[in-house]
């Protein structure tokens, strides 16, 4: 088969219209490097990878149109051809994840609080729905707010709501320089000063503190960096040891990741340490914690509550669920959704929410 | 897609009597903020797009959240339309009233109820003005990006509603990249909190969701912005271009240098001509075309960023390149771009502001396609526009009071915007569907898609109560258009692919 072959979506569309008449339901996969992921998984699998290939790239537009099963790697070398990223920074857990995983998890890397999230990238979308139709949100504009914003609906929706068939996504200039310094300080202290810097003109796309370290990585034009530098002070480190650190910080590739269970934390920037009794992992310039082998006891979702967050149980045993739980109002909105976009209750059943 | 978008609209329509609603209200708020008289109603009968009047039912002035929610339980209980309306600056007719319904006024909820610098955010009431958000901010070194033009008066409600944009979004974003949260209440009148303070949060993403969503998903009631630090320094860059397309290739060529300007604007002659009058900006008339566009950031780097933005533009052509000498400078250079829209209303009695989006690409060719369409339909057109974005802003010149104009200037308009989608664009970019664009998403989406709208709509407000017949068009009204536009062979461009 050819890549963009329409016979590829007739026999999506055939799976689907089967699941439904027959009640039961399909399990949506791209490369699978995100199976650990989501509450559970559920129904029989659909592999997503035939539908791939980039659309559309124009470099001077900003944006990259790909369909669903696109290698991340393959967009990442087009855009690097002509020195373009995409500044969200996806993470990726193994060989290869596709975009329309990448989109649908809807995850973020160290740049997330500097340049945006996934879901600020996200310019459109193809959505191949229950009923067999395929439908487009947005489009390959910058601006555009014709009808609700469903496109960013569905970065990080797990597949709930349709096949993602389709994205397009905005790009940017890679910065001209980066440079990464690195202090040593306690958490409180490397918090406190992540965000006193975030407050500052100060051209920064990453601040991240592990083991007594405060990683802090300054991007843009050579005179911005260079000012930067000057103002946090710290010591430079060598190129191909920060370009390591930040990429196994992207990955969770860091020793610190290698462990059994991991809590994710989300957390406003500034809130200062939580009182838990293990050394975190902080990313975000404070707005991302990681806690790796908590006892079981650690109430570590009311700690993050408290502090106007919420938690998530990465890997390992998850107490009542995986993800955060959604207040009753919430919860019963994503119920009519699911209802209205998946009635028969075909895509990913279970994954976002339990019972969904 | 299980819907029933005709059913919304009858529902909403079985309202009860206007004295009865009234009566209503005053048992639950101050009667003060229930107003009732039709002289007291007029003022709100439009907003921004004037050519849309309704006068609504009833008027309530919210001053506190709990206003809000009663408000909400009371029209649902007598199951009445309700509209939201911040400053009223709106372009789209998104808070044009229904006239058997209760017109919801937030401009009261106007207090900036924390700012917190460390966090960098700050919360605010719907009311307040989007800028004095940045205002409020400025002590702390930090401001909120999003500056519609109107920004001195539009509300931070009516901007979410929206998803306003303004003149610096290629690097700093829409409205969706600056709100952190929302807080407000369900047509049920629970409490909904979407979006916080943290960064991350499970679920679905509901507050993209409901921002843009034009008041039919929610009310909001508090709203948390993001503030990002200010720039040490700006400047400004002004090009003239002695053709349009020059003018547009100079726009790519910019992007392709690998430079993310701050602002990246576009004015053709009739523009400048139009503001040069009234602002003396120092605008070259004899250009066909001029850019605007702007560096920010720590001095250095705005020096060696405006070098290289003056060698892009000179390497495309333009003749007089000229950087603003001091910040007066740059700020009257902006005021014209900014003023735009009062010139056009001192050259004619009424204009209509168009909000196209293509890649920008096409920019020479749908300036070009304008033109022609100016002829045909015997109107002036002027064109200001985010050229950073692709976001045109076409603006028409009519006279209402010469039999005809209007309906001429509403056709060149719906032109312009099939235009827009026929190359890839979006109707709209920035001021949204509201009543105006209504026929133009017929164009855009297809039964499917809208009735995809329709089935978010109904998971939030199964009884359409929330500005009902607002941004998506129903079956019927999608069919009428087509009837008149598509099938008697008018549609424009028949030959261009449609997506």
């Amino acid at each position: 088969m050819s890549e963009g072959d329409p016979s590829i979506i007739e026999g999506w569309r055939a799976c689907v219209a089967a699941a439904a008449s027959r009640g039961t339901s399909l399990r949506l996969r791209g490369a699978g490097t995100k199976d650990f992921y989501g509450e559970q998984l559920a129904g029989e699998p659909l592999d997503l990878r035939d539908w791939r290939g980039i659309v559309d790239y124009e470099p001077s537009e900003l944006v990259i149109t790909a369909r669903c099963g696109t290698p991340l790697s393959q967009i990442e070398a087009a855009l690097a051809a002509h020195d373009q990223f995409l500044p969200f920074e996806p993470p990726a857990f193994g060989a290869d994840p596709t975009i329309g995983g990448v989109i649908a998890a809807g995850l973020s890397g160290p740049r997330r609080m500097f340049a945006g999230a996934a879901r600020d990238f996200v310019l459109g979308t193809r959505l191949l729905t229950a009923q067999g139709e395929q439908l487009r949100f947005g489009g390959q504009v910058m601006k555009n707010v014709a009808g609700f914003d469903v496109s960013r609906l569905l970065c990080g929706s797990l597949g709930i709501l349709g096949i993602l068939t389709e994205v397009s996504l905005k790009v940017l200039p890679r910065p001209r320089l980066e440079r990464t310094v690195r202090l040593e300080l306690p958490a409180a202290a490397a918090v406190a000063a992540f965000n006193r810097w975030a407050a500052l003109p100060l051209s920064l796309s990453g601040a991240a503190w592990a083991d007594g370290i405060a990683w802090v990585r300054l991007a843009g034009a050579p005179a911005a960096v260079r000012a930067a530098r000057e103002q946090i002070g710290g010591d430079l480190a060598e190129t191909e040891l920060a370009e390591s650190f930040w990429n196994d910080l992207r990955h969770l590739r860091l020793p610190f990741f290698a462990t059994g269970s991991l809590w994710r934390v989300s957390v406003p920037p500034a809130t200062a340490p939580l009182d838990i009794p293990t050394k975190p992992l902080i990313d975000w310039g404070g707005a991302l914690r990681w806690y790796a082998d908590l006892p079981a006891h650690v109430p570590v979702r009311e700690h993050a509550r408290s502090a106007g967050g919420s938690a998530l149980a990465w890997r390992g045993p998850a107490p009542e669920s995986r993800f955060h739980p959604l207040s009753p109002v919430t919860a019963a909105l994503h119920r009519r959704l699911k209802q209205r976009f998946d009635p028969a209750g075909v895509f990913n059943p279970g994954r976002l929410i339990a019972g969904l | 897609m299980d819907f029933s978008g005709s059913a919304i609209t009858m529902a909403a329509m079985a309202g009860s009597e206007v004295t009865d609603i009234a009566a209503a209200l005053r048992q639950v708020l101050p009667p003060e903020c229930v107003l009732g008289r039709p002289e007291e109603r007029r003022p709100y009968e439009c907003d921004g797009l004037t050519a849309f009047r309704e006068l609504p039912a009833v008027v309530v002035l919210a001053r506190t959240a709990e206003d809000v929610r009663r408000t909400l339980l009371t029209c649902q209980r007598l199951r009445v339309p309700l509209v939201a309306r911040g400053s009223g600056t709106g372009l789209s007719g998104g808070a044009t009233p229904h006239p058997a319904g209760v017109l919801l006024s937030c401009a009261r909820m106007n207090r900036v109820l924390e700012v917190d610098a460390v966090n960098r955010l700050a919360r605010v009431e719907p009311g307040v003005p989007n800028l004095k958000v940045s205002e409020a901010a400025a002590r702390h070194g930090l401001y909120y990006a999003p500056d519609p033009s109107s920004q001195v008066a539009c509300s931070i409600g009516g901007n979410v509603a929206e998803n306003s944009g303004g003149v610096h979004c290629l690097k700093y974003g829409l409205t969706v990249h600056n709100v952190l949260g929302l807080r407000g209440y369900t047509v049920d009148g629970e409490l909904l909190e979407l979006g916080g303070a943290a960064a991350d949060g499970p679920g679905l993403d509901l507050l993209a969701l409901a921002i843009g969503s034009e008041g039919l998903l929610m009310i909001v009631t508090e709203v948390i912005v993001r503030l990002i630090p200010r720039p040490p320094c700006a400047q400004l860059v002004m090009a003239s271009f002695a053709d349009v397309h020059s003018a547009a290739n100079a726009v790519a060529g910019i992007i392709a240098a690998g430079i993310i300007p701050a602002g990246l604007e576009m004015m053709d002659r009739k523009a400048t001509a139009a503001v040069e009058p009234f602002v003396h900006a120092g605008y070259d008339l004899a250009a066909a075309a001029i850019l605007l566009v702007e560096s920010d950031g720590t001095p250095e780097e705005v020096r060696e960023q405006v070098q290289e933005i003056e060698q892009v533009l000179r390497g495309a052509g333009a003749g007089a390149v000229h950087v603003s000498g001091s910040e007066a400078e740059r700020l009257l250079l902006w005021s014209g771009r900014k003023n735009a829209f009062p010139a056009a209303g001192r050259l004619s009695p009424d204009y209509y502001c168009m909000d196209g989006t293509i890649p920008r690409k096409h920019v020479g060719r749908v300036l070009e396609a304008i033109e022609q369409m100016e002829d045909r339909y015997g109107l002036r057109c002027m064109n200001v526009f985010h050229a950073g974005d692709g976001n045109l802003h076409p603006v028409i010149l009519f006279d209402a009071n010469e039999a005809g104009s209007w309906e001429r200037a509403d056709r060149f308009g719906a032109e312009i915007l099939e235009l827009c989608v026929a190359l890839g664009g979006t109707i709209t970019g920035e001021h949204g569907v509201g009543l105006e664009k209504l026929n133009s998403m017929c164009v855009q989406f297809s039964p499917a898609e809208r009735a995809a709208f329709f089935a978010v709509k109904e998971s939030f407000d199964p009884q359409g109560l929330l500005n009902p017949g607002k941004l998506i068009p129903t079956l019927v009204r999608c069919a009428e258009y087509g009837r008149m536009h598509v099938h008697g062979g008018a549609l424009a461009h028949p030959g261009l692919p449609r997506f």
